[in-house]
């Protein structure tokens, strides 16, 4: 079972409930921090060992000695990272995906590819959750394929929850399709309205089953819950907007610990959400 | 020899833009003729990223071998330096004002972009 906790609005929790859900749950969970750009499960999961393996896309290089200048790749890239003029084609790493198109193109057979780190992928131990976090190295753009590197890291078999970026872009697509679940988290204010109705699109357009927790409910007003009504969207659950929670978090704690009476609600959410009898061997 | 000067409009008196990657427009002048074209780059204005690039690849291929802009970022002038072309930065208020300028040899050439990406 792999639930993904995405949002439209940025800080409306994500992270939050990711971590609270993988520790009521009392089994050996996997925890993915996706929001490489700027992770922070791991900061309400002190402890444990930390591995650190590097990840690289694979970018163009040209042998000018074979290149005949024809443009192919320059033709053929449609992000303007190779640019071809007569016999000297520039890459520009930065602008480039890693699809690859550019060599298969390339008539003369004059471009192989060559890594680039793009960033790091952490793994600790906290208790039963086995954490696992991208961090994109700065001034890297491309977060998509360090998400699927560490998505690739899956173990099969053990309950998995995805940490996902905020948005409705690239990064976040990249994170949550192959999601059996994608639980959105939104707030009740019309910012969150706003970026709800994009991220419900998102996950239609993917065809993910999905429902949505409203966080700090009780802060705005009710349109939220208007708009789930009218679109026969489920909430599954609601966090009330209290202090004691945003107190806790700024100390890096996790709500089912600082405050149990929360408790209850997250391992109903969990077993709800993450339940043994689903799909994909989870 | 065919000048490119960036633009938001369609004749001589029309304002230089200091942009270059996102600029609406580039007027072509030929020095030869006195005569200039405009090339729309409006397919840039929303692009995410590459704007400098294909920008400069529009030049090229407008065969100009000389660019008046306000700025010029590091990935454009690595493409426009490639392909030879000369850039010139330059806060005129107008193309006229800039094509005097530069006729008059009072405008530097540029040895690097003055910008970062995406400024």
């Amino acid at each position: 079972m792999i639930l993904a906790i995405a949002s439209g609005k940025g800080g409306t929790g994500k992270t939050t409930v990711a971590v609270n859900l993988a520790r009521v749950l009392e089994r050996p969970v996997q925890l993915l921090d996706c929001d490489v750009e700027e992770p922070n499960s791991h900061l309400f999961l002190p402890g444990g060992t930390i591995r650190e393996e590097a990840v690289s896309i694979p970018v163009p290089e040209v042998d000018e000695s074979l290149c005949d200048g024809c443009g192919e790749c320059g033709r053929f890239c449609a992000y303007h990272a190779i640019v071809s003029f007569r016999a000297k084609p520039l890459v520009f790493a930065d602008m480039c995906h890693g699809c690859g198109g550019c060599m298969l193109v390339c008539p003369k057979k004059s471009i192989r590819e060559i890594p680039k780190r793009i960033g790091t992928i952490e793994r600790k131990q906290a208790g039963k959750i086995t954490l696992v976090t991208g961090r994109l190295d700065v001034g890297q753009a491309m977060a998509p394929p360090l998400i699927r590197a560490v998505k690739e890291r899956l173990q099969p078999g053990m309950p998995a929850i995805l940490d996902a970026p905020p948005g409705t872009s690239c990064p976040v697509i990249a994170a949550i399709r192959g999601a059996d679940f994608v639980l959105l988290v939104t707030e009740p204010t019309p910012f969150g309205l706003h970026d709800l109705k994009l991220a419900v699109d998102m996950v239609k357009e993917l065809g993910l089953p999905f429902g949505v927790l409203v966080n700090r409910a009780g802060s705005g007003d009710d349109r939220v819950h208007a708009f789930c009504c009218e679109s026969s969207v489920p909430i599954l659950a609601e966090i009330a907007d209290d202090r004691r929670i945003a107190e806790a978090y700024s100390r890096g704690q996790l709500i089912v610990e600082a405050l149990p009476a929360y408790r209850d609600l997250f391992s109903k959410l969990a077993e709800m959400l993450l339940a043994d009898h689903s799909s994909k061997g989870g | 020899m065919k000048i490119a000067i960036t633009t938001s409009g369609s004749d001589l008196g029309a304002p230089l833009d200091s942009r270059f990657g996102r600029s609406p427009k580039f007027l072509v002048y030929d020095l030869d003729n006195e005569k200039f074209e405009i090339i729309d780059n409006q397919q840039n204005l929303n692009a995410a990223q590459g704007a400098g690039i294909q920008s400069a690849e529009t030049v090229v291929r407008s065969g100009a071998k000389a660019l008046v802009s306000g700025h010029c970022g590091p990935k454009a002038f690595r493409v426009l330096a490639a392909a030879g072309i000369k850039v010139y930065t330059s806060d005129a208020p107008t193309i006229a004002a800039a094509l005097e300028l530069f006729q008059a040899g009072k405008l530097k050439e540029a040895v690097g972009a003055d910008v970062e990406g995406h400024w």
